[in-house]
């Protein structure tokens, strides 16, 4: 019977090419563009971490006070140095890294060429570890590395390309701000979109690579400059990078890695415990007013989805339904100019359901030449946003399998139901009526 | 003409009728929002920096290899030393006006930004401030006009760790903040108390306009800069330097060879060392240009679309009206009367889509408001989306009408 409804329907189309033109257009447009905006939306809204990411914690600490919150009673969105340092010391998390963002200098072997800049974190060994960080050599540094203050250093895989021509460069040593570090890990391509273990300082996404990782302490001692955000609600009382450390000012980024609720919950109380004992000792003049989120809400709170991209969403699924409302209007049309031929079918003792598998048939007809016609206009429509988006978001945009299924789904399944009431309105055709008027 | 016999005529395409209409009515909501957006995002890009000629500008951003600490005092001096030869070889390049040290430039993204009080030891600031540090040349480099006071002078210039924690002993401001601080006039003299601290700063100038370093969101902090008589010193520098008119790329491609041959341990980075302000101010921008352009696409394919949905909509009530309309015509009818019915038939129906679309339009705004802080639509937006909407529908409607209008009086008498 299918096959039958197929021919009739193919038939019927070509009856009216202008007709079926338009509709197949209207279809492609409309998928067209809300599937560009939905692939740039995907590729700005998704889980860099969907296995861990629920168990990946950043926590706030409110360290000043009620002046210092925002309108919404948050607290900094990062940690001073003595936080950080008291909350890493304390290490009540199965794995935890306060980290911070550096852009020191490498100098070449070769001495004829000119030094070059990288960027990376200063981090602890757990970072690895908590963030499954994949290596194509070596490993990340042990915890006696971090309290040794080692000179150690993890690279990327781009860096060690640039270094060592790509070959095992673990061992060697690399010259960082005058100073020789070992080689102790290579990474292989990793390059989280959002950069979300440190949204703070990458505003979440980054076209550039971190090459660089160096044990916190070690940077710390070396006097490595913070490279990041630096909000301070007060002048430090000190100068210099020293000055720095020793002020309330955030600049640090925090994760914990807690494996279920009740880990959760008692790191929670540990911060509030933690605040508690510095509003007793005078330090802090307020009741503890800490933050603990799992990295999804955490995303969420720091709004890493550019709201233009949630607008622009919006703004083609719009245009999607405008669409489907303008096929059911020529489908609407179409169908009831053949309630003679209706008329005939049911006379001839065709049921109603027929006469909808018949039109649905046609409908989702439309609905498919569509959607082949959108994947091929999503396809321009994804490489031209690469021209007219902000480059760090336009180069996560792309065209894959599941966005190319979707695209064919959409488009089927809204034609379908946007045919579903004018075939209604095709199924209610009385057969007398139309008889007899001919 | 009446509007009744066209209303009855309507009753009998009910659904036709309210689709179009909804069609038009999402049309009109999305398209005003969106022209409003673009409109937003246009103005925007354009609004002036306050610097004069800025395409001639261009910033310089590099950092020396194993360069003092910034902590001690000795190796203050030794930075700034190394930061004054830079300045000079940059100043002695042929194709350079002038060079001055800078923290930041308007749109960078990347600042400082400090309170401003009236007060000593205020407890919260009047108001947020960029804040700009450079020496005497910064202000003639920059091209920004002095509208009160006086420039810097060389003996005005100090020079500090990037990290120091005392305040500057002159400033000079922008307008919008002499308006905000001294509604009285006369801002030139004044002194002014920055990051709640207890030492006065004097304002010694002030001048018309100087956007803000970092982005802003369009709050009052987009205009309220001051600049400082201060030379930064830290293990990187930035220099703001000002090419002869069309000499910019001549001036760029000098630097790297003249800062390496003063000292060649330092990284000028190769992507982003050396840019242009014209390239700092389209990076700042594309998110902006490129929002305007894709709510351009959006409005183009949704108007095209409603235009042809009216077109085939109309031309399959006209075939099937052609006995009516053959009737009409041999009762005296005339070809403008079919004309006239058929465009009013689309006015009526345009109108009450405009008016749902108005209310759509309204709510989609607010939505926006609530959502994503876009700003409350002015009405003229709405008004110029309804005519546009009239407008198409009419010119979408000429064709069939036309072809209706043709229908000879015969076809009354054939049988269908």
């Amino acid at each position: 019977m299918f096959a039958y409804y197929l021919e009739l329907a193919i038939r019927s189309l070509r009856r009216s090419p202008g007709l079926t033109a338009l509709m197949v257009l209207t279809i492609a447009f409309g998928v067209a563009a809300s599937m560009t905006t939905y692939s740039v939306f995907r590729a700005v809204s998704g889980d860099p971490i969907p296995w861990k990411s629920a168990k990946l914690f950043v926590p706030q600490i409110d360290n000043w006070g009620p002046n210092g919150r925002g309108s919404d009673g948050e607290p900094p969105n990062a940690m001073d140095y003595n936080d950080a340092i008291t909350l890493m010391r304390d290490h009540r998390a199965k794995l935890q890294s306060a980290m911070y963002q550096i852009s020191p200098s490498i100098v070449p072997a070769d001495a004829s060429k000119h030094p070059i800049n990288v960027s990376g974190h200063a981090v602890y060994s757990e970072f690895f570890p908590m963030l499954d960080v994949p290596f194509l050599y070596g490993s990340g540094w042990s915890a006696d590395d971090d309290t040794q203050r080692a000179a150690v250093v993890v690279i990327s895989s781009k860096l060690n390309q640039k270094l060592f021509g790509g070959s095992n460069s673990v061992g060697k040593t690399v010259n960082i701000e005058g100073k020789d570090y070992r080689v102790v890990g290579v990474l292989n391509d990793w390059n989280p979109q959002p950069r979300f273990f440190d949204v703070v300082n990458s505003g979440g996404f980054s076209t550039g690579v971190e090459d660089v990782f160096l044990p916190f302490q070690r940077a710390i001692t070396v006097g490595i400059p913070n490279d990041g955000n630096t909000n301070c609600n007060a002048v430090p009382t000190e100068s210099g990078f020293v000055g720095l450390q020793h002020s309330a000012c955030v600049w640090i980024a925090y994760m914990a890695e807690l494996d279920d609720t009740a880990a959760a919950t008692a790191y929670k109380q540990y911060l509030d415990g933690y605040a508690h004992d510095l509003q007793q000792s005078g330090h802090f003049g307020w009741a503890p007013n800490n933050r603990l989120r799992d990295l999804p809400h955490w995303l969420d709170n720091q709004h890493v989805v550019p709201s233009d991209t949630k607008v622009s969403l919006l703004v083609a699924l719009g245009l999607l339904l405008a669409c489907l409302v303008n096929t059911a209007g020529l489908l609407l049309a179409k169908f009831l100019r053949r309630s003679s031929e209706i008329g005939v079918r049911r006379a001839l003792g065709a049921p109603r359901l027929a006469i909808y598998a018949q039109f649905l048939t046609e409908a989702s007809i439309i609905g498919l030449a569509g959607g082949v016609l959108g994947l091929m206009l999503t396809g321009v429509g994804v490489v031209s946003v690469g021209w007219v988006l902000p480059k760090d978001i336009a180069a996560l945009a792309r065209v894959d399998f599941s966005l190319l299924t979707l695209t064919l789904l959409v488009a089927v399944i809204a034609t379908t139901l946007a045919g579903l009431y004018p075939t209604f309105r095709a199924s209610r055709v009385q057969p007398a009526w139309q008889l007899k008027s001919n | 003409m009446t509007v009744h016999p066209i209303i009855a005529a309507l009753r009998r395409h009910k659904a036709g009728v309210v689709l179009i209409a909804l069609q038009i009515a999402l049309t009109l909501a999305i398209v005003c929002n969106a022209i409003f957006i673009i409109g937003q995002r246009i103005e925007r890009v354009n609004q002036p920096t306050g610097m004069h000629e800025e395409n001639d500008l261009f910033l310089i951003t590099q950092q020396w290899v194993g360069a003092p600490s910034a902590d001690d005092p000795a190796g203050v001096e030794k930075l700034d030393s190394m930061q004054q030869a830079d300045l000079a070889a940059l100043r002695n390049l042929p194709d350079v006006v002038s060079a001055a040290p800078i923290r930041s430039l308007p749109l960078l993204h990347s600042g400082s930004v400090g309170g401003i009080g009236l007060k000593p030891l205020q407890q919260k600031d009047t108001i947020d401030s960029n804040f700009y540090y450079g020496d005497e040349q910064a202000l003639p480099t920059l091209g920004l006009q002095l509208i009160a006071g006086r420039a810097f002078t060389s003996a005005d210039i100090q020079h500090k760790p990037m990290r120091d924690q005392s305040e500057p002993v002159l400033a000079i401001i922008t307008q919008p903040i002499a308006d905000k601080l001294f509604p009285q006039g006369n801002a030139v003299g004044k002194v002014i108390y920055l990051d709640s601290s207890s030492t006065p700063t004097t304002i010694v100038g002030v001048v018309a306009r100087l956007q803000s370093a970092v982005d802003t969101a369009g709050s009052s902090l987009t205009w309220y800069s001051a600049l400082f008589p201060v030379r930064q010193d830290a293990n990187f520098s930035r220099t703001v330097v000002r090419a002869k008119p069309g000499r910019l790329e001549a001036a760029m491609l000098a630097v790297r060879p003249a800062l390496y041959t003063v000292n060649p341990m330092r990284v000028i980075d190769e992507e982003h060392g050396v840019r242009s302000f014209a390239d700092i101010r389209a990076d700042a921008y594309r998110a902006d240009l490129g929002m305007a352009i894709l709510m351009s696409v959006v409005c183009l394919i949704l108007l095209s679309i409603t235009a042809a949905g009216i077109v085939g909509l109309t031309s399959f009530w006209v075939g099937q009206r052609q006995r009516q309309i053959g009737v009409r015509r041999t009762l005296g009818a005339r070809k403008i009367d079919i004309l006239h019915y058929f465009q009013l038939e689309n006015l009526l129906i345009a109108g009450i889509g405009a008016a749902i679309g108005i209310l759509l339009a309204l709510g989609l705004n607010l939505w926006l408001i609530i959502h994503f802080e876009m700003d409350r639509m002015p009405v003229i937006y709405v008004l110029i989306g309804v005519l546009a909407v009239l407008v198409l529908g009419q010119a979408a409607v000429f064709v069939p009408a036309r072809r209706a209008s043709n229908v000879p009086p015969v076809v009354a008498t054939r049988a269908v």
